[in-house]
């Protein structure tokens, strides 16, 4: 930030301590010019509606109390400065003590925050994740971290919503080392489900039959004889990422169909739907909004949820 | 003292209540028109764009800033959350600026790729089917209707007396950039680039 120019800093200076001088006048001139320094019963005159106005002192406490704002307020401009005038209050920014400003009180706080963590995550970071999950502490710190910033899509528990993957089921999109999770939330991943896979020529007699052979991989309830013809057109339009046994692929997010876990409902209506026009789930990448270190407790969280039992 | 002459005077103290209250403007907010901070883009900073104009526009409409500020202070626990904090740099080109005084819902000054587009649209069309704790109402009707053009091109050009640096070709291409886009579109475009401009954390 760089300071105002001298022109406006003199220009609010000097209003800023003329009115404080133009104050002390008002109450010193408003308190000799009334005629009574006593109480008294006389009025000043004014009278509205059968309202009268006595014209008594005003209480000496009231009085005081208007001086000490004045002298408060001479002290408050010492302490943090005023327009380019600096304050003698100091903060500590990068082992330097410079004059209080907002940012330079943020600046401090940021900084002794993150030394306080430091040796802390540094500790997690040296830990390998599958070790990692062991940690209740740092599992706690990864979860904080994941509900400011991954719970809004995820969920609060991580199970995810429509679209959006469940977290906890150990059925990975993208696959689930910790190598994965880490390069996912850093550059974030991008669905690619075209339109009627790679046949476009996909007629919709075509599609209703790919539906129902995609629910018998689940053992989902189908009609028999249109999902035996569906069987070609999953080979032709749709084994290419999801695999000849419709295992799915993790290479490019491809999910396996044969498990009963849908992302986006398993439905004959959202089967059809997501054939009919894609499929394209982003992440968007996250990786400019933490450190490593954070990025590595965080993914260890992630870890945690379905491989938890399997650490003990 | 006398106060019958000001007392008795409509005009002259309504003339002196202005004065006494825009006093401390003065020294407050007047400095401000001329100082570098609040004047000079922040490095990269570009208008909005057409599609990204009308989607602030709905952004308006709706009152989202009524619930939202645009506007991350310089504390730690802000800036853990949101972001590096607001620069005034990053706001010269809008007019109005939508900073905002109260969070009913999150801060979105820095909301722009956070989440996906097709989050937004699930979200702005019922809230909770991704958020189920949230009390924010939906918007539905933003799927319906589509932006109308006509006015888009006057809005730039009055932007750009303001000082937005719109070029001719912009506003030329603004009614065709909009005619048809859906409401929600120009709602998640307009989302997708806030805060953009100064990404990294610190």
């Amino acid at each position: 930030m760089s300071a105002l120019s001298t022109f406006w800093s003199v220009w609010v200076i000097a209003i800023v301590f003329g009115t404080l001088i133009a104050c002390g006048l008002l109450i010193q001139y408003s308190s000799k010019t009334q005629v009574h320094s006593e109480e008294t019963d006389e009025t000043t005159g004014h009278e509205y509606d059968g309202i009268q106005e006595l014209d008594n002192p005003l209480p000496r406490w009231w009085v005081i109390m208007f001086w000490a704002t004045i002298v408060f307020s001479v002290g408050y401009i010492a302490a943090y400065g005023l327009a380019n005038m600096q304050g003698f209050l100091k903060v500590e920014v990068d082992g330097k003590q410079v004059p209080w400003s907002q940012t330079a009180q943020w600046q401090n706080e940021v900084e002794k925050f993150d030394e306080k963590v430091a040796p802390l995550f540094a500790e997690y970071a040296a830990t390998p994740i599958p070790e990692l999950i062991k940690n209740e502490e740092a599992l706690k710190t990864g979860q904080r971290l994941f509900a400011s910033n991954c719970s809004v899509c995820h969920g609060s528990g991580a199970k995810g919503a429509q679209g959006f993957p469940n977290l906890t089921d150990n059925d990975w999109l993208y696959g689930g080392s910790p190598e994965k999770i880490i390069h996912a939330i850093k550059n974030g991943l991008n669905g690619m489900m075209p339109a009627r896979g790679v046949m476009p020529s996909m007629t919709d007699a075509q599609i209703d039959q790919t539906v129902q052979y995609v629910r018998s991989l689940s053992g989902l309830k189908h009609d028999a004889a249109l999902a035996a013809e569906g069987t070609a057109v999953f080979m032709q339009a749709c084994a290419a990422c999801h695999g000849v046994d419709g295992k799915g692929n993790q290479m490019v997010g491809a999910p396996n169909l044969t498990d009963d876990i849908w992302l986006y409902g398993g439905s004959t209506k959202q089967i059809d739907f997501a054939i009919r026009h894609g499929r394209n789930g982003v992440m968007p990448p996250q990786g400019h909004r933490f450190t490593d270190e954070q990025v590595h407790v965080l993914a260890a969280y992630v870890y945690s949820l379905s491989n938890k039992e399997s650490a003990q | 003292m006398n106060h019958d002459i000001i007392e008795k005077n409509l005009g002259l103290m309504i003339v002196l209540i202005i004065v006494a209250i825009a006093w401390g403007g003065l020294a407050e907010i007047v400095p401000l028109f001329w100082d570098k901070n609040t004047n000079e883009p922040v490095e990269g900073l570009k208008p909005l764009n057409a599609v990204q104009l009308e989607g602030r526009d709905i952004y308006i409409r709706e009152g989202c800033a009524v619930c939202h500020t645009q506007m991350i202070r310089p504390f730690r626990a802000e800036t853990e959350r949101y972001g590096t904090y607001t620069r005034s740099g990053e706001h010269v080109y809008e007019h109005p600026f939508l900073w905002g005084s109260k969070r009913t819902g999150p801060d979105l000054a820095r909301v722009g790729g956070r989440y996906s587009d097709e989050w937004h649209r699930a979200h702005l069309y019922n809230p909770r089917d991704v958020v189920p704790e949230s009390i924010m109402p939906s918007y539905p009707w933003l799927f319906e209707n589509t932006v109308d053009g006509r006015v888009t091109p006057k809005k730039m050009t009055a932007l750009r007396t303001l000082g937005v640096p719109y070029t001719d070709a912009d506003i030329e291409g603004a009614k065709a950039a909009v005619d048809g886009v859906r409401e929600i579109e120009a709602v998640v475009a307009y989302l997708q680039q806030l805060g953009t401009v100064m990404k990294d954390k610190q």
